[in-house]
């Protein structure tokens, strides 16, 4: 996506708009992603000018990431990387809860720690909510030239339907509601974690059927989401499932 | 009003305003040609839902963008990353 040029404003003048944008990365067994990930945020943020902080919430990982979140650490410094380890696999929801409460950024990226969301968006989230002062920017895979890479047509047509089915029975206004690549300002952020109580893809819907109940305005930036774990782990029957039983505890609660 | 509850009461709407013409439940004497049109309606209405559902979805699905330039762009970035990390003293 090309940005005119004459919307584009200097690194410097970026560092001074006051702003600054803390990333929560919770991690789970992403000790071969979190050094790219961290080095790409590290790169468009650095490219841009935006200030920042990347906050790492590892829930127990096993395989070691936390060791190599304290080598990252120790490279681009404690000022750019947090760390905030949990002791045990908890919740998406409380990692959030936990991870805004040391947060000094005014705003909030959430993503993903797998490099399914790429950091080159984080700039285009930056503008976007800057036309419009928007509460909250969402990523969508769906609409404008956002799109997906690594997914068969089985998981395309889940997706496809599992969305069309959101969209007619919640009608949210938004045209992807289980991505979890979003910019919040923070104050929204935690007004909504408080109150939703789903858990995983629907933990994300709840949130923007939240915002939109409390009149929170929402933008969209379509990205690009490249899936390499597709392969490992196929949509099963389970998941199917346990999704269209929190959409329908959405439609009657909400 | 959940969302539920705002579908049973479009659903009640229909079904009342159907009804009423159907079966000339106000007594309106409304000519044949009504009760005969609006008898079907709601069969009619749920299998133009479902067209539409299916054209919808197989439309998008069809639709549906495949990022390829993305998926090499970051393979040559995970490349590029590696090698400055270990330059800086990452050990992978």
């Amino acid at each position: 996506m090309h940005v005119a040029m004459a919307s584009r404003k200097s690194p410097q003048t970026n560092r001074d708009s006051g702003d600054k944008y803390s990333v929560l990365l919770p991690t789970y067994n992403e000790r071969e992603n979190l050094p790219l990930i961290v080095w790409l945020l590290v790169k468009y943020f650095g490219e841009s000018g935006y200030d920042y902080e990347i906050i790492v919430i590892d829930d127990g990982s096993p395989d070691g990431t936390l060791e190599v979140a304290e080598q990252l650490q120790k490279i681009y410094g404690k000022d750019r990387i947090l760390l905030r380890p949990r002791a045990k696999k908890l919740g998406l929801g409380t990692a959030y809860i936990h991870g805004v409460k040391h947060a000094t950024g005014n705003f909030i990226f959430i993503m993903d720690a797998d490099l399914s969301h790429h950091p080159k968006f984080i700039p285009e989230f930056i503008q976007k909510q800057r036309e419009a002062n928007y509460d909250l920017v969402s990523s969508t895979r769906y609409a404008g030239n956002g799109g997906v890479y690594g997914w068969d047509l089985r998981r395309k047509l889940i997706s496809r339907g599992a969305n069309f089915l959101t969209q007619v029975l919640l009608r949210p206004n938004a045209s992807d509601l289980t991505g979890s690549f979003r910019l919040y300002k923070k104050k929204v952020l935690e007004n909504l974690v408080e109150r939703c109580v789903s858990k995983g893809y629907v933990f994300q819907m709840e949130m923007i059927v939240r915002a939109r109940q409390l009149n929170y305005t929402v933008g969209e930036v379509p990205i690009s989401f490249v899936d390499r774990v597709y392969g490992e782990s196929k949509l099963g029957g389970n998941e199917i499932l346990s999704f269209v039983k929190g959409l329908l505890t959405l439609f009657a609660t909400t | 009003m959940t969302k539920l509850q705002q579908w049973l009461l479009g659903v009640s709407l229909v079904v009342a305003v159907w009804a009423v013409v159907t079966f000339d439940l106000l007594d309106l004497r409304l000519s044949r040609t009504y009760r005969e049109v609006a008898w079907p309606m709601p069969l009619y209405l749920l299998v133009s839902f479902g067209c539409y559902s299916l054209a919808t979805v197989g439309y998008r699905l069809a639709t549906f963008n495949d990022c390829e330039e993305a998926a090499l762009e970051l393979q040559q970035q995970i490349q590029e990353a590696r090698e400055d990390l270990r330059k800086r003293g990452l050990n992978m």
